[in-house]
């Protein structure tokens, strides 16, 4: 269903993504592990038509983002690292205009926007703008909003991130019923591993931007001789802290790339 | 279809819903409107053009246009910032319909907001020569709210941030405003600001206002309302076209 070759992505100097291959099958649950800043967003973005790979193929279900954009899009869902809501609107309108830029028909919309909201306990809080709503709420919608239609791969990155336990629960509960019942395929990335250990049939860590190793969360405790996923991910990626950020030469490139012409 | 609906309703929300900005916006056109229209009415009188609040007012009415048209396509560097435009650009729908969407609600806001303005022009003594003056008026200022919001487009596409904001600010919203003969009559300038003038696609909105909302014995027209349409929907449909091409290419 996916299908990565050899991607490389460079901003100036730095490289990002350093060829990168993996593949996921149809019906089944990848997760995509690695520090902070070791490349996993950049990689779906560029998954998800919304950066262009330095070089290097991809192709979801048969066909690549770069030339078969809307074709692409029409085949995946994305619950996104970093927040996307309409804070001026209200989570009902937030939920509507998703609705209808996924073309679901408008019965279907009301019915799983009520249950998504639900199911998040949002419901009571539906008609409120969502800039008043805490960041655990805002990540809740997103979640609830990335499940409104069915695509046929779901990428969620991060989505965990400043959940509570009991909507950590209920998120995973929901993506192993949509991937049983609807077939759908779900790559994933998040820092708690033992998340990635229960829910994943297959795992990939990538650090620096480099695939390190990939294999069944069984194969890949053999293979580090460590008993849980987090002790072979530290012996696979080392115990130094990573700052995620760029570095100021970064920030100095990009200012001045804001000038200059937007690359492809 | 729907999908530039929505967007559109979106546009539309996001303005009635900021009724702070809406009051704060009407604040500058109301300052040039009161107090240059009245204050300079003597002086412009003596020179024998006539009432300097009936020339300023549609000056004044394209200003606002310009101003929240512009700042319509630039909504996409907050859109950026705040992270709503990835939900957009990812969503299988042809990216030309999201900014046609996009665009025709930042139009629609800037002529509601050109509208307002007008009412004010009105209650505080802005006569048009006649009423059937109005509609077409109108029609300007939706001439003038696609072509500055496309515009918009273009820079809010090509920008990574919000740094950039300011500059727009300076070097182009303003320069646009003063150039274009909202304050100042075109006819008999020197050389060089006659050229320039003419090289700002607002001066051919507000001249073309002016001539249907003025009485030809009161204003006499810098270019004539042919060349002031044809101008502004050359232009717009150029800056439009380009708009959605760099709009199509937006990476996030
Ligand atoms: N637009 C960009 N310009 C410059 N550097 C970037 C850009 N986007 C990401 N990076 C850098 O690429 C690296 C990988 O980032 P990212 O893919 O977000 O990591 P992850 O999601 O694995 O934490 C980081 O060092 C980050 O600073
Ligand atoms: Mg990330």
């Amino acid at each position: 269903m996916i299908r990565v070759q050899n991607l490389v992505k460079t901003f100036g100097s730095f490289t990002a993504v350093n060829d990168v291959s993996f593949q996921v099958e149809a019906g089944e649950i990848f997760a995509f592990l690695g520090p902070n800043g070791a490349g996993k967003t950049t990689t779906i973005k560029m998954l998800t038509t919304l950066l262009h790979p330095t070089s290097g193929s991809i192709q979801l279900d048969g066909l690549d983002p770069r030339t078969h954009q809307n074709q692409v899009r029409q085949r995946f869902g994305i619950v996104f690292q970093d927040p996307s809501l309409d804070g001026d609107l209200t989570a009902w309108e937030n939920m509507e205009i998703h609705g209808v830029l996924y073309h679901v028909p408008h019965k279907t919309r009301r019915q799983r926007s009520e249950e998504l909201l639900k199911l998040f306990e949002l419901w009571d809080r539906r008609d409120d703008q969502v800039k008043k709503f805490s960041g655990g709420m805002k990540r809740r919608l997103e979640i609830a909003r990335g499940f409104l239609h069915t695509p046929k791969i779901l990428f969620l990155d991060e989505p965990t991130l400043g959940l509570d336990p009991q909507s950590r629960n209920q998120l995973w509960s929901h993506v192993k019923r949509v991937n049983e019942a609807e077939k759908v395929t779900v790559m994933l990335t998040t820092h708690y591993m033992d998340e990635a250990d229960r829910v994943a049939h297959r795992v990939g860590i990538i650090d620096h931007g480099k695939l390190v190793t990939q294999g069944t969360p069984a194969e890949i405790k053999e293979q580090t001789e460590t008993s849980s996923l987090e002790d072979a991910f530290l012996k696979l990626t080392g115990s130094t802290i990573r700052d995620e950020s760029a570095g100021s030469a970064d920030q100095m490139r990009q200012f001045a790339k804001m000038w200059q012409q937007q690359r492809r | 279809m729907n999908a530039i609906y929505i967007l559109w309703l979106r546009e539309l929300k996001r303005y009635t819903r900021s009724r702070a900005q809406i009051i704060a916006s009407l604040g500058q056109p109301m300052l040039y409107l009161l107090v240059l229209g009245f204050g300079l009415n003597p002086v412009f009188k003596r020179a024998g053009y006539g009432s300097y609040f009936q020339f300023i007012a549609p000056g004044v009415i394209g200003m606002s246009v310009l101003f929240s048209s512009i700042f319509s396509g630039l909504g996409l560097l907050w859109d950026r910032q705040f992270g709503f435009l990835k939900e957009t650009l990812v969503a299988p729908v042809p990216r030309i319909q999201i900014m046609i969407g996009r665009t025709l609600g930042g139009c629609t806001v800037a002529v509601i907001q050109g509208l307002l303005v007008l009412t004010i022009c009105l209650i505080s003594g802005f006569r048009p020569a006649s009423w059937i003056a109005i509609p077409v008026a109108v029609g300007f200022m939706v001439l003038i709210a696609m072509l500055f919001a496309a515009l918009g487009v273009i820079f809010g596409s090509s920008l990574q941030d919000m740094q950039g904001f300011q500059l727009i600010m300076n070097f182009l919203v303003l320069p646009i405003y003063f150039l274009s003969g909202a304050m100042f009559p075109l006819t008999n300038q020197g050389k060089i600001l006659g050229f320039i003038t003419a090289l700002d696609p607002l001066s051919y909105g507000i001249d073309g206002m002016r001539s249907v909302l003025l009485s030809a014995a009161t204003f006499r027209p810098a270019f004539g309302i042919g060349i002031d349409l044809s101008v502004l929907i050359g232009v717009g449909t150029i800056l439009l076209i380009l708009g959605a091409w760099r709009f199509s290419k937006i990476e996030a």
